[in-house]
């Protein structure tokens, strides 16, 4: 049941943050570091002490629990933790503990109520990253959306109605599309085993005519590629990004696009096998776009909250390349990616939010040749940007290029311009690094122009936590089989199980 | 009539008696308190008479009403949503400038028309609750009419509310001739045998028939086309009259529909199928798309509660598609989440007004968030319910009607419903981000001291009822089952 208690602590310290603040304005954060630090020793102890039971489905699931919830429709609580979720489990808390990092000094305001969202949006993903049962998959899939949609649109800046609606419109709306697709599927199954049932292991057992696969096929896709967000799907993002608080920000690229990403490794391809095969090149086709227009639309942002969301947009291209290339190679690439872009890009926000925090702007255009007030900073900034651009050494570069590896062979052309994609991304990052940070020195009127300097470089809190991701990126770059480890059976197994269909073309 | 089938009578009779009572207490002397508590004890009353009638179920009590699982559980829900009208009406007629007793009255006849609407199976007792619900509602919108301020909205709902509702009771009481005139009796018999054609009468005939009286049916349900009056008299009405319209009237309604047309099997026959689907459709779209620019709140409500209806329809018309009933339990669950959740909405409106002044202005609300965090979060819970979010009742509700509407193919039905859930979620977010948004004004909420504990119990009951079954559905799923069963 240790997965029960980890998202029990969760939504316990969110309730316990809020409603502690009418003792102490200040309890809120420290009870949010108790619940984090929590379930960060859960997750690690399950991390160092437990490993794979042979006997559960595939040998591959280390810890598995199910309890009954709905009888009516066979729903069950069914949670469950294999490599795959580990790491993402892993990076979840992490990030959870840097967002609260980012929120230290910046939330001031009703913090109660924040670190209850904070918390809760956790407990939400949690859920997600260990769902065995697509109902209560759905359901958690829900429940981290409220507590971003408040995140958004209580401490988000100028425009933070429209952005807050915006993404709550696009993912609550293709959720819907994914909740019938669920429905659906279980409807099936009730037809050809005589009960509803939304079990993980088995659904996959339903048979699927043709047409009917691709339909509920598409209707997961658009489900998880909203979220990601690919190509066409990726309009509330932007705004999303650049409105929320820096911490709302971390979640959401660190951690909450990954959830999307999961969906379409854990259920889209394994549950509908053919429908996705024959669907890979397309998919990879809106990757390799979406990898070029979006990093085309990043070069051309000046607010750089706006211009590093971009930049997800277009690092995430990769995840759903290597996802649909559908061999080892390409998929244990979208799961490095997915764990070194959440660290590079939560950084990355931090240091956009840092400067808004210090001059209250985030238009380029008014910032210049910051690097002599704010070195440290700056440091940073260069270390997280050239990672995001994928230096070899850092965990980027190791996911990027295995998903182009896995892709080259599934889909030439697709990798071929998705490759180009590199290019540009050296362009737009080294870009803003010699915009904002060299050059001669410009502030935003009436900014940091006090004689105490005004402009104080990165306090303790804000070194600890990029300090800590910088260390996880290396560690990535360095070393990455020790998280490949982790991955590599689930994978195996899943592309077993699928018949290793591949990307066509 | 048997000692049981008056036992099984019992809700109706306890208040009838209670009617009586409140009648003689008015006439000996006026006192608000004396007949708001003679009226919710004698629902309370009522409901706890239900565990006499409960083990004697199903039975017939005389050709026209039926008493089994299904109209005991609408009793239930009935009667539950009328005592908590109740008390909320309390604190909210306190201050009119007029007697305030003869609500109770109207609302306790209503009831009583309700009644006899779930359990009827019979054309004669339909008919009569229908008039008996709708009359007494014609009082309750137009009751504060003697108010200073905006005393002809009352006046203008009452009557548009009595003219079309006239109008629609003559397509009912058409449709039921024409049937007579046919079979010869006026009970809810298998109208099927007739639909699929005989020598002498085209099915047409039957179909025509029907759907006159679905139309009436249709009225009341306020579905689109027969929509027009509702958000008028939504907003007209004093809260208390539209949060009963709004549950009760829906509720008996629904109930009585959905035996008729369980009874009947009407749902055998293509053509009723069809234009049940293009009802369904228009109301799902319209009321979403209508309710998207309003900024009163009770129009909202409204147009919302159409496109809800429409949702139900969907359910409805998945009925007898196959031989497992997954249709009518998603109705009656929709129904019990529906009657949740806007007793939920309407009474945190009810609390924050009075009858001198009715809060349901969006700008009203504007950092309630900030300034009563407690009643913003009801308030925010019963519209995330209603737009279908997880954690309450409204989302399971929404999930039954998707699994019936799989379960009966109805792919174009489903469709609309993800479209408007998504046209829904906008209204229903731009009024929570308005009691998010920092205060701007100073506007008192009435203080009505101890009177205040009653109402804010009601909203945390009925906070629980929206939770409980949002996150633990399956008593309520095992429930709803039995209770159908019985159709």
């Amino acid at each position: 049941m240790i997965v029960g208690w980890l998202i029990a602590i969760l939504f316990l310290g969110g309730a316990l943050a809020w409603a502690s603040e009418a003792l102490d304005a200040q309890l809120p954060k420290f009870i949010a570091l108790l619940a984090l630090l929590g379930s960060a020793v859960l997750v690690g102890w399950l991390a160092l002490s437990g490993q794979a039971n042979p006997l559960s489905p595939q040998g591959q699931w280390w810890v598995l629990a199910d309890a009954n919830w709905i009888p009516r429709f066979g729903i069950r609580f069914a949670v469950g933790v294999d490599g795959l979720s580990l790491l993402m489990l892993l990076l979840t808390v992490f990030l959870g503990l840097m967002a609260l990092g980012a929120a230290w000094h910046e939330i001031r305001e009703r913090s109660g109520f924040f670190y209850f969202n904070l918390l809760w949006t956790l407990a939400g993903v949690v859920g997600v990253f260990t769902s065995l049962d697509l109902f209560l998959f759905f359901f958690f899939w829900e429940v981290m959306l409220i507590p971003m949609y408040l995140i958004i649109a209580i401490w988000g800046h100028e425009n933070r109605a429209y952005a807050a609606m915006k993404f709550f419109l696009f993912t609550q709306v293709s959720g819907l599309l994914l909740l019938f697709a669920i429905v659906c599927l279980a409807w099936f199954h009730a037809q050809q085993f005589g009960a509803f049932s939304f079990d993980y292991f088995a659904l996959q057992d339903v048979v699927l005519e043709g047409r009917v696969q691709t339909w509920l096929m598409l209707g997961f896709f658009v489900g998880f590629a909203t979220k990601l967000p690919a190509f066409p799907f990726h309009a509330w993002l932007p705004d999303a990004h650049s409105q929320a608080p820096t911490a709302g920000s971390v979640l959401l690229a660190g951690v909450l696009l990954k959830t999307g990403a999961y969906g379409l490794i854990r259920f889209t391809v394994p549950l509908f096998p053919e429908a996705s095969a024959s669907f890979a090149p397309f998919a990879m086709g809106l990757a390799a776009v979406g990898i070029l227009y979006c990093a085309k639309l990043a070069f051309a942002q000046q607010d750089l909250k706006r211009l590093i969301a971009y930049t997800s947009v277009s690092h995430m291209g990769f995840v759903l390349l290597g996802v649909y290339a559908w061999n080892l190679y390409g998929l244990q690439g979208a799961v490095m990616t997915m764990l070194a872009h959440g660290f590079s890009a939560a950084a990355l926000f931090m240091i956009a939010g840092g400067l808004q925090h210090r001059l209250h702007t985030r238009d380029m255009q008014r910032m210049s040749g910051l690097w002599s007030r704010l070195p440290m900073l700056s440091a940073m900034a260069l270390f997280f940007t050239v990672a995001a651009v994928g230096m070899p050494g850092l965990g980027n570069f190791i996911g990027e290029f295995l998903s182009l590896l896995g892709a080259f062979q599934a889909s030439r052309v697709a990798t071929v311009f998705a490759a180009l994609g590199l290019v540009l991304s050296a362009v737009y990052s080294l870009w803003v690094i010699q915009k904002v940070f060299h050059g001669p020195l410009l502030l935003p009127a009436g900014q940091g122009r006090e004689p105490d300097g005004g402009l104080a470089d990165l306090g303790t809190v804000e070194l600890l936590c990029y300090g800590l991701m910088a260390l996880g990126l290396l560690w990535m770059g360095l070393y990455p089989q020790s998280f490949l480890a982790h991955s590599a059976s689930v994978l195996e197994a899943l592309l077993q199980q699928t018949g290793t269909p591949g990307g066509g073309g | 009539m048997s000692m049981d089938q008056l036992l099984l009578l019992l809700p109706a009779l306890v208040v009838t008696a209670t009617t009586v009572l409140c009648m003689l207490a008015v006439a000996i002397h006026r006192r608000h308190l004396v007949s708001c508590v003679i009226s919710a004890v004698g629902l309370l009353l009522a409901l706890l008479s239900l565990s006499v009638a409960m083990p004697l179920a199903p039975q017939e009590v005389t050709p026209l009403l039926r008493v089994d699982a299904f109209s005991l559980f609408f009793t239930v829900l009935v009667l539950g949503s009328a005592l908590v009208v109740t008390l909320f009406s309390y604190p909210y007629l306190c201050n009119l400038e007029d007697q305030q007793d003869e609500f109770y009255l109207l609302l306790n006849i209503s009831v009583l028309g309700a009644l006899v609407m779930v359990s009827s199976t019979h054309f004669l007792t339909a008919f009569l609750g229908m008039e008996t619900l709708s009359v007494c509602l014609y009082g309750m919108v137009a009751y504060p009419l003697h108010r200073s301020r905006t005393a002809q909205y009352p006046m203008e709902a009452s009557l548009k509310y009595l003219v079309l509702s006239a109008v629609s009771s003559g397509f009912v009481l058409f449709g039921m001739a024409l049937l007579y005139a046919q079979s010869g009796t006026l009970h809810f018999t298998d109208i099927s045998a007739g639909l699929a054609g005989g020598a002498l009468v085209p099915a047409s005939y039957y179909v025509l028939a029907s759907l006159l009286i679905i139309m009436g049916f249709a009225f009341k349900l306020s579905l689109v086309p027969f929509h027009l009056w509702t958000p008028d008299v939504y907003e007209g009405a004093p809260l208390p009259a539209t949060s009963f319209l709004a549950t009760v009237g829906k509720l008996a309604m629904a109930a009585l529909l959905m035996r008729f047309m369980s009874v009947s099997e009407l749902l055998s026959s293509a053509d009723i199928r069809y234009v049940l689907s293009i009802i369904a459709v228009f109301s799902i779209l319209f009321g979403n798309l209508l309710a998207l620019r309003q900024s009163n709140l009770k129009r909202l409500l409204s147009y919302s509660s159409i496109a809800h209806m429409g949702y139900l329809l969907v359910a409805l018309i998945t009925l007898n598609a196959t031989g497992q009933s997954l249709g009518a339990e998603a109705v009656s669950f929709y129904l019990t989440a529906y009657v949740v959740m806007s007793l939920g909405a309407f009474g945190v409106m009810t609390v924050v007004s009075d009858s001198a002044q009715e809060r349901d202005h969006i700008g009203h609300y504007q950092g309630l968030f900030w300034r009563n965090p407690w009643l913003a979060l009801v308030f925010t819970a019963m519209l995330l319910s209603l737009a279908g979010i997880p954690l309450t009742i409204g989302f399971v509700g929404k999930f039954y009607i998707f699994a019936a509407g799989v379960q009966g193919a109805e792919w174009m039905l489903l469709l609309a419903m993800v479209v408007g859930s998504g046209i829904g979620l906008f209204y229903y977010l731009r009024i929570v981000y308005r009691m998010l948004a920092p205060l701007e004004h100073h506007d008192p909420f009435p203080e009505a001291g101890l009177r205040e504990l009653l109402p804010h119990g009601l909203l945390l009951c009925l906070l629980v009822l929206l939770v409980l079954p949002g996150v633990l559905p399956g008593g309520l799923m095992a429930l709803v089952e039995t209770v159908v069963r019985s159709l």
